[in-house]
C-alpha cells in the first residue's frame, strides 16, 4: 500500500474555501457557526472539531502596480491548513482507549465509534488540530478521507481544489515536486518561499507539507513542533526524583518529629 | 480448538505480529469496514447549478436518493475540480429549507395555506387568462400589436436552455406577453 | 451582448476558458475572476505559471488581484479612459498588428463625411436630439459607394475620414496623464500595464481579455465592452489561441437566456422582436429591414421563417405570412424595470417570478417590493422561500409599519421549483458551450421543474382558447403543443425540446444537422437557429456527448455555433490562410485538400478559398465576403474597430462619468452617456452630479467567492453561510480614520434610495486614489444578503438606484456615489 501526503502550495491557492465545504460535503461535518470574525474573509477561524480543511488569509498593503504573484510583495495570500497527519502523533500516542489508529497510507484516523471523549489528544496535538465537538463530546479531526482512500479515491479537499494547490500523492514523489517547486519559486525572484514540512522536528515527519511564501508562522504553521512524548522521559525521570524527594521529605519529616519531645 | 481460539485473541496476535496497537490491529469493525458512501450508488453525469463556468458533476444516488455530488474529472472545462458553492451542491439539493409543498397566500391573508398543485395551476392559468382578457390589444391604428403588458414574467439565467425556450413560446408566441426579463441584459 | 455583437457579430464570448491557458498576457477587468469563477481561473493559473502575465484592473484589491502580476486599482466608473488609455498607447506605440488590422477590420473604410466625433462636438456624437434625447445614427455610416464601385475604403489606412484615422483622433486624449487625472491610476502604473498587455500581440503572440458585470453594469457598460473590443480588435487578439475576449457569465445559463431569451426585445437567436411601427407591417418589411445581402444575415428570412413554423406548426403559412401577424409588437420599454415602475404605478396586474429573487437582487431593492403589493397576483417558483414569495408579511417595510400584510391584496403562489440533479435540461455556459444534464433523482415532494410548470399551463390555456376565434388567440391555438410526458409527474420530455430548437425538415420531420439546412419556404422548423446541430439525429444529443477531445474538448458538449469553440477563427491565419505562426496556429487553409482545417472547426465556409475574390456589390451571403473576411456576420466581414450600425450611444466609446460621480466629466462638458436613463422619480432618487457633498464617496458592489448572487442558493446552506455570515463594507483605513469608523463596528451607508447598516471591515486592499487633484475614497459592498436564510443582512440592494444603459437597458450598479457614518453603539441592530 502506498503512502500518501498532502501538499498544499499556497502560492497557487485562490482563497476560495473548496476544499472546506467539499470536506464537510463529503464527511458530513457539521457548519462552525455563523460568526464574523473580521480577520480578513475567514470566518471559520482555525482546524476544529468541525473545520477539517481550513483556508487562513494573510493580509499585507499592496501596492498599486503589483499584484500578489509579485515576488517582492506577496500582498494576500491564503493557505489550506489541515491535519499533519504526524508519523509520531502526539494524539495517537495520548489515546488511552485506541480510538486514533494509523492507516495503511500512513495517516492518522481517530475512529469515531471508539472515542469515549476523553480529551486526552486534544492537549497532546502540537498543530492544535483535534478538538472536541460541544454537544456530541467526542473529538474529531481530518480523516485524510481513509474511506475514500481505501479504493483509491483522492481526497474530497484535494479533488475539489480549483487550481491544485492541494496536492495529494505518494509522500516520496511529492517531497520532491515541493523541493522543486520551492527552487522554482526561487528561481522566479520569490525568495522567501520556504518548503514547510516537520522532518526534522519531534513529530518525526508529517503527512501534510505546505510550499508557503514568508514566515510559516503567519499560516498557524509552528517552526518547531512537538511531540509532548518526546518529554516522557523527562517527565519520568522528573516525576522519579520528585516522588524520591517526596518519600525523602516525608521521611525526614516524620524522623524529625519523632526527635522533638512531645508535649 | 483452544489454541486456535487463543490465536484469535488480539493481544496474541499483537505480540506475534510485532504491531504497537495503533496500526490496523486497533481498528473496530467499523472502521474495517468503512467504504466511500457512494461506492455501490448509481452515477449521473450533470452540470453544476451556480455560476456559468459550467463544471460538470458527478451526482450519486441510491434509491431516488443523492448520496453525494462532487466534480467530473472528464470535464475538459473544469477538470473533476469545484468551487465552494459547486462543492455545495448536494446540500442545496438536501437542505431543510428546500421547498416541497405548494404554498397559496389569499388576498389580504395573514398565513400561508397550502394548495393541492393541480388546484394552484388551475388557479394561476385562470388569472392568467382573465388578466390577459382584460388587457389585451389586437390592433391600434391599424397595426398589429396582439399584446398584453399586464402580466410579465421574469427569471431564466438560472434556468434551462429548454425552460427559457417553453417560456418565450407559450408567454410570447402564444399569449402575446411582451413584459419578459431576466438577470442576463448583457 | 450588443457590445461583444457590433464589434464581431456575435453576442458571445468569443473563446473557450481552456484557452486562456495559451495566453501570454491576460488583462482581467471588470471582473474578480478568481473569486466569482474559481474554476475557470485553474486556466488563468496555468498561463501564469507558463510565463503569461496575469493584470487585474480593479477599483479592489480582490482574491483576483491577489494571484496577478500586476494589479491596478482605479476609480470605479472610469473604464473606458482606462481601455482608452491602451488603445492610445498601443496605436502611438507601434504596438498595432498592422497586417491583422488592415484584413480583418473596418480599419481601411471611409466613414461619411457628416459624421462628427465626441471630440468636434463637446461630448456628442453627430445626430443627437435634444427633444426626443435620442441619436439618429444616420451620420455614423459608411461612405457610400459611388455608381457601380465599393464602399471606399483606404488600405494604406492615411485617409483622414478611414475608419483608422477616426479612431486615431478620437482616442487622441486618452494618454497616460489623462487616465492618471481621471482613473486615479499612477502613470507609471498605467505605462507598465500598457506595456505588458499590448506586448502580447502580432504572429508569435496573443493576449486575452476576461470582464463580467464590472463592465456591463454601468450606464455605458456597452461602451466598456466596445473599448476593449476595439483593443483587442487592434491588437489582433480576436479570433486566435490564446486571445479573445471572454466574456464571464455570473449564473449557469445566463448565456443561454440570452440566445433563447426571456428578454422582451429579441426572439431566440437573437432575431429582433417585431416592433409597432414601419418596419413590422409586414412580414416583407420586417425580414427588408433585417437582413443584409452579405454576410450570413442573409439568410435572415430562413432563420425566422424556421421560428415561425417551430411556434406555430402547420398553422403558419406563406398566406398568412407563417403566423407573423400573431407575434406581439413592441413599442418601448418592456424590460424588468420599465415594467416594474408600472407595477409600482399599479398598472400590473400579474407576475411570474422563477429562479430569480428581485425583492433582494435588484437595484432598488425597496421600489421593486412595494412593487410587489401592488399586484393582483404573484407566482413565485423557487426552491427556497425566497424575500421575493415572502414580501407581504417579511420585509423591512412591514416591520417598520411601512406597508400592513392584511393591507396587502396580492394573492401568491409559491411553488416549490426542482433543482438541477432532479431535472434533464440544458445550460449554456459561459463559452458558449451547451451540456445536458440527465435528472439524477426525483424532486422532492411538490417540487417540479419549471418545464412541467410551462408545459401544464399551456395545456390549460390551449384548451381554453378551442374554438374561441377571436384574432388574439389565433396563435395560441396555432401554437404547437405536443410534447410527450414521462415518469409519475408528467414532466414533459425534455429532448423534444431540445430536438424543436434543433430543428426539423417538414413535412418529414427529420432533424437537422445544422443552420446552413434552413430554408425560407416553411420547410424547415427550428426554435433556435443558432443552436441548430446540437441533436441532428434521434439518438445524438451533442449537449450530452461526454469524449473530449483535444485541447478544445470537442467532443464534450456542443458549442454554438456549429461546434466552434473560438469564433472568427479564421483570423488565426493570414490571408493567404496560413497561420500566423506555428506556435499560435489554430485553423488553415489546406491547399491539398481544398479546405479549411485545423484544431477547432474552421468558423468559416469549409471550401472556401483564401484566394476567393470578394464581391460585396453583386454577390450574396457568405460567399460574397470571398476568402478573407473572417467576421461572417458582418456584411463587410470586417470586425468592427468603429460600429456603423446598431447601436444607441454610439459608434465609438467615448468617456461619460457615471450617473453619480463626484467629479465633472474631464474629457468633455457631456457628463453622462446621453442616451443613458436615469428613470429618476420620488422613490428613484439621484445624487447632485457632480460633486454632491452629501455623498462624498463612491460605492462599488460585487459579489464574494462563498455567495451566490442575492443568496436564494447559498444564504440557506450552512457550508456557504458560515463562509461570510453577515454583511460588511470594506473601507480603506484612510477612510475608517476620516469617518470615524472602527473595524468590525457598525457603520451606515447611505445614498438617496436609503441606508443600510454593516459590520466594518477595515484594510489595506481598499486604496483611496488621487483624482483631478484630490483625493477619493471607495466604499466597497457585497450584495448577497437578505433578512432571510441561515445568514442575514441588510439588502444593499435598497442602495442602488434602477436606471438603463442605452443598449441593453442594465442598471448601474458598480459606481455610485454615497456618504458612510458610524452606528453609535447604543442603537447598533442585534
Amino acid at each position: 500500500m502506498r503512502v500518501t501526503a498532502f501538499l498544499t502550495d499556497s502560492t497557487l491557492c485562490i482563497g476560495c474555501k473548496a476544499c472546506e465545504v467539499a470536506c464537510k460535503e463529503w464527511n458530513e461535518v457539521p457548519d462552525d457557526g455563523f460568526d464574523w470574525s473580521g480577520f480578513s474573509y475567514d470566518n471559520t477561524g482555525s482546524v476544529g472539531h468541525s473545520t477539517w480543511r481550513h483556508v487562513k488569509f494573510v493580509e499585507q498593503a499592496p501596492e498599486a502596480g503589483l499584484g500578489g504573484n509579485d515576488p517582492d510583495l506577496a500582498s494576500w495570500t491564503f493557505s489550506s491548513d489541515v491535519c499533519k497527519h504526524c508519523e509520531n502523533a502526539g494524539c495517537l500516542e495520548a489515546c488511552p482507549t485506541g480510538a486514533i489508529v494509523r492507516t495503511e497510507f500512513g495517516g492518522v484516523f481517530l475512529q469515531p465509534d471508539i472515542c469515549n471523549g476523553c480529551g486526552y489528544c486534544v492537549v497532546a496535538c502540537p498543530f492544535g488540530v483535534v478538538e472536541k465537538r460541544p454537544g456530541d463530546g467526542r473529538a474529531f479531526k481530518c480523516t485524510f478521507c481513509y474511506d475514500r482512500q481505501k479504493v483509491g479515491l483522492t481526497p474530497a479537499c484535494a479533488k475539489a481544489c480549483p487550481t491544485e494547490s492541494i496536492q495529494f500523492g505518494e509522500i516520496e514523489s511529492l517531497r520532491l515536486k515541493a523541493k522543486e517547486r520551492v527552487q522554482e519559486l526561487h528561481a522566479r525572484g520569490m525568495e522567501d518561499a520556504t518548503l514547510y514540512d516537520a522532518a526534522d522536528s519531534s513529530v518525526g515527519g508529517t503527512h501534510a507539507m505546505f510550499v508557503v511564501r514568508g514566515d510559516p508562522r503567519a499560516y498557524n504553521l509552528p517552526p518547531n513542533p512537538e511531540c509532548p512524548t518526546v518529554y516522557l522521559k523527562k517527565a519520568w525521570t522528573s516525576s522519579a526524583v520528585a516522588a524520591a524527594l517526596l518519600v525523602g521529605g516525608s521521611l525526614i519529616a516524620f524522623l524529625a518529629d519523632r526527635k522533638r519531645p512531645s508535649r | 480448538m483452544l489454541r486456535k481460539l487463543l490465536s484469535q485473541w488480539p493481544l496474541l496476535r499483537q505480540i506475534r505480529s510485532g504491531a504497537d496497537g495503533t496500526g490496523v490491529e486497533a481498528m473496530s469493525v467499523r472502521t474495517r469496514d468503512l467504504a466511500p458512501k457512494n461506492v455501490d450508488a448509481e452515477v449521473t453525469r450533470s452540470i453544476c447549478p451556480y455560476c456559468a463556468v459550467g463544471c460538470g458533476q458527478l451526482i450519486f444516488h441510491k434509491h431516488n436518493k443523492l448520496v453525494s455530488i462532487e466534480g467530473d474529472p472528464g470535464s475538459p472545462i473544469s477538470r473533476g475540480r469545484l468551487c465552494p458553492k459547486g462543492a455545495d451542491t448536494f446540500e442545496l439539493h438536501t437542505h431543510p429549507a428546500r421547498l416541497t409543498r405548494v404554498k397559496y397566500r389569499a388576498p389580504h391573508s395573514l398565513k400561508w395555506e397550502y394548495l393541492d398543485p393541480e388546484t394552484a395551476m388551475d388557479m394561476v392559468a385562470d388569472r392568467l387568462w382573465d388578466a390577459r382578457e382584460r388587457s389585451f390589444e389586437e390592433s391600434r391604428d391599424g397595426q398589429t400589436l396582439m399584446r398584453t403588458t399586464t402580466v410579465a414574467h421574469l427569471g431564466g439565467a438560472t434556468l434551462d436552455d429548454e425552460e427559457n425556450y417553453l417560456i418565450k413560446k407559450l408567454f410570447t408566441a402564444g399569449l402575446g406577453m411582451v413584459c419578459i426579463s431576466n438577470q442576463a441584459r448583457i | 451582448m450588443p457590445g461583444l455583437g457590433t464589434s464581431f457579430g456575435r453576442g458571445g464570448a468569443t473563446t473557450a476558458q481552456q484557452d486562456l491557458a495559451n495566453s501570454d498576457a491576460i488583462l482581467i477587468m471588470g471582473s474578480s475572476m478568481a473569486e466569482n469563477h474559481p474554476v475557470g481561473f485553474q486556466w488563468v493559473m496555468e498561463a501564469r505559471e507558463r510565463g503569461a502575465t496575469v493584470i487585474h484592473v480593479d477599483p479592489r484589491f480582490t482574491r483576483t488581484s491577489a494571484m496577478a502580476d500586476i494589479w491596478v486599482p482605479l476609480r470605479a466608473g472610469t473604464d473606458t479612459v482606462f481601455l482608452g488609455g491602451l488603445i492610445h498607447y498601443a496605436l502611438t506605440h507601434d504596438k498595432v498588428f498592422r497586417e491583422y488590422v488592415v484584413h480583418y477590420t473596418n480599419a481601411a473604410t471611409l466613414v461619411r463625411d457628416d459624421f462628427q466625433d465626441t471630440e468636434d462636438l463637446d461630448g456628442l456624437f453627430s445626430g443627437w436630439d435634444e427633444a426626443t434625447r435620442q441619436y439618429d445614427p444616420t451620420s455614423w455610416k459608411y461612405r457610400e459607394a459611388e455608381g457601380e464601385g465599393l464602399t471606399p475604403a483606404d488600405p494604406t489606412l492615411q485617409d483622414p475620414k478611414c475608419v483608422y484615422q477616426v479612431l486615431k483622433r478620437h482616442f487622441s486624449r486618452y494618454t497616460p496623464e489623462m487616465v492618471e487625472r481621471i482613473c486615479g491610476v499612477p502613470r507609471d502604473v498605467f505605462v507598465k500595464t500598457a506595456e505588458a498587455f499590448t506586448a502580447a500581440s502580432g504572429h508569435e503572440k496573443t493576449g486575452a481579455l476576461c470582464y463580467a458585470v464590472g463592465f456591463t453594469q454601468h450606464s455605458n457598460g456597452v461602451q466598456i465592452i466596445r473599448s476593449a473590443a476595439i483593443l483587442q480588435l487592434l491588437l489582433g487578439n480576436i479570433g486566435r489561441p490564446g486571445g479573445g475576449i471572454l466574456a464571464l457569465r455570473g449564473h449557469a445559463s445566463i448565456q443561454g437566456s440570452t440566445d433563447i431569451p426571456t428578454l422582451f426585445d429579441i426572439l431566440p437567436g437573437y432575431l429582433p422582436m417585431p416592433a409597432l411601427g414601419p418596419d413590422s407591417l409586414d412580414l416583407q418589411s420586417y425580414v427588408a429591414k433585417n437582413s443584409s445581402q452579405t454576410g450570413l444575415w442573409a439568410n435572415f428570412d430562413k432563420y425566422f421563417i424556421s421560428l415561425l413554423k417551430a411556434y406555430y406548426g402547420e398553422s403558419a403559412t406563406p398566406e398568412n405570412q407563417y403566423g407573423f401577424h400573431w407575434l406581439p409588437r413592441i413599442s418601448g420599454d418592456h424590460s424588468h424595470f420599465g415594467y416594474w415602475l408600472d407595477m409600482a404605478d399599479g398598472k400590473m396586474e400579474g407576475l411570474f417570478v422563477m429562479g430569480q429573487n428581485p425583492a433582494v437582487g435588484a437595484p432598488n431593492a425597496r421600489l421593486e417590493r412595494r412593487a410587489l403589493a401592488k399586484l393582483k397576483w404573484l407566482v413565485v417558483r423557487e426552491m427556497v422561500e425566497t424575500e421575493t414569495a415572502a414580501f407581504w408579511y417579511d420585509s423591512p417595510e412591514i416591520s417598520s409599519g411601512e406597508l400592513a400584510t392584511e393591507d396587502i391584496a396580492t394573492e401568491v403562489f409559491l411553488f416549490p421549483a426542482a433543482g438541477s440533479a432532479e431535472k434533464a435540461g440544458t445550460f449554456t455556459n459561459t463559452q458558449r458551450l451547451l451540456q445536458f444534464r440527465e435528472k439524477a433523482v426525483d424532486p422532492p415532494g411538490e417540487a417540479r421543474s419549471e418545464a412541467w410548470f410551462m408545459h401544464h399551463l399551456a395545456r390549460r390555456l390551449k384548451a381554453r382558447a378551442v374554438g374561441d376565434a377571436r384574432p388574439r388567440n389565433a396563435g395560441l391555438n396555432a401554437l404547437t403543443w405536443n410534447y410527450a410526458t414521462e415518469g409519475r409527474h408528467h414532466e414533459p420530455v425534455i429532448a423534444e425540446v431540445l430536438q424543436e430548437i434543433n430543428g426539423r425538415s417538414l413535412p418529414g420531420g427529420e432533424l437537422l444537422e445544422g443552420s446552413a439546412q434552413l430554408k425560407n419556404d416553411g420547410t424547415t422548423a427550428c426554435g433556435c437557429w443558432i443552436y441548430s446541430g446540437v441533436f441532428p439525429s434521434p439518438g445524438r444529443n451533442r449537449a450530452n456527448e461526454r469524449s473530449p477531445k483535444g485541447y478544445l474538448g470537442h467532443g464534450w458538449g456542443f458549442a454554438w455555433p456549429n461546434d466552434i469553440r473560438i469564433l472568427y477563427n479564421r483570423a488565426s491565419a493570414a490571408p493567404d490562410g496560413s497561420p500566423w505562426s506555428e506556435r499560435k496556429k489554430l485553423v488553415w487553409w489546406s491547399e491539398q485538400d481544398r479546405r479549411w482545417d485545423g484544431l477547432d472547426t474552421p468558423d468559416y465556409p469549409r471550401d472556401l478559398s483564401p484566394a476567393a475574390p470578394a464581391d460585396l456589390r453583386a454577390g450574396i451571403g457568405v460567399t460574397a465576403l470571398g476568402g478573407q473576411n473572417p467576421f461572417i456576420l458582418h456584411a463587410d466581414g470586417k470586425g468592427w474597430l468603429y460600429v456603423p450600425t446598431g447601436l444607441k450611444d454610439g459608434p465609438l466609446p467615448t468617456h461619460y462619468e457615471a450617473l453619480e460621480s463626484p467629479f465633472p466629466n474631464a474629457m468633455h462638458s457631456q457628463q453622462c452617456d446621453p442616451a443613458a436613463q436615469t428613470m429618476a422619480r420620488p422613490d428613484n432618487l439621484y445624487a447632485d452630479s457632480p460633486g454632491d457633498p452629501r455623498y462624498p464617496h463612491i460605492l462599488t458592489t460585487y459579489r464574494l467567492t462563498e455567495h451566490h448572487t442575492a443568496g436564494g442558493m447559498s444564504r440557506t446552506l450552512s457550508h456557504l453561510a458560515e463562509l461570510q455570515p453577515e454583511l460588511f463594507t470594506e473601507v480603506s483605513p484612510e477612510l475608517a480614520a476620516e469617518a470615524g469608523l472602527d473595524h468590525g463596528a457598525m457603520a451606515r451607508v447611505v445614498t438617496p434610495r436609503g441606508e443600510i447598516v454593516a459590520r466594518v471591515l477595515v484594510t489595506q486592499r481598499m486604496h483611496p486614489l488621487w483624482v483631478q487633484g484630490r483625493r477619493i475614497h471607495q466604499v466597497g459592498l457585497p450584495y448577497h444578503w437578505g433578512y432571510r436564510g441561515l445568514v442575514t443582512g441588510d439588502v444593499v440592494n435598497d442602495l442602488l438606484a434602477i436606471s438603463e444603459e442605452p443598449n441593453v437597458r442594465i442598471n448601474e450598479t458598480k459606481a455610485l456615489v454615497c456618504a458612510i457614518l458610524p452606528v453609535a453603539v447604543e442603537t447598533e441592530r442585534a
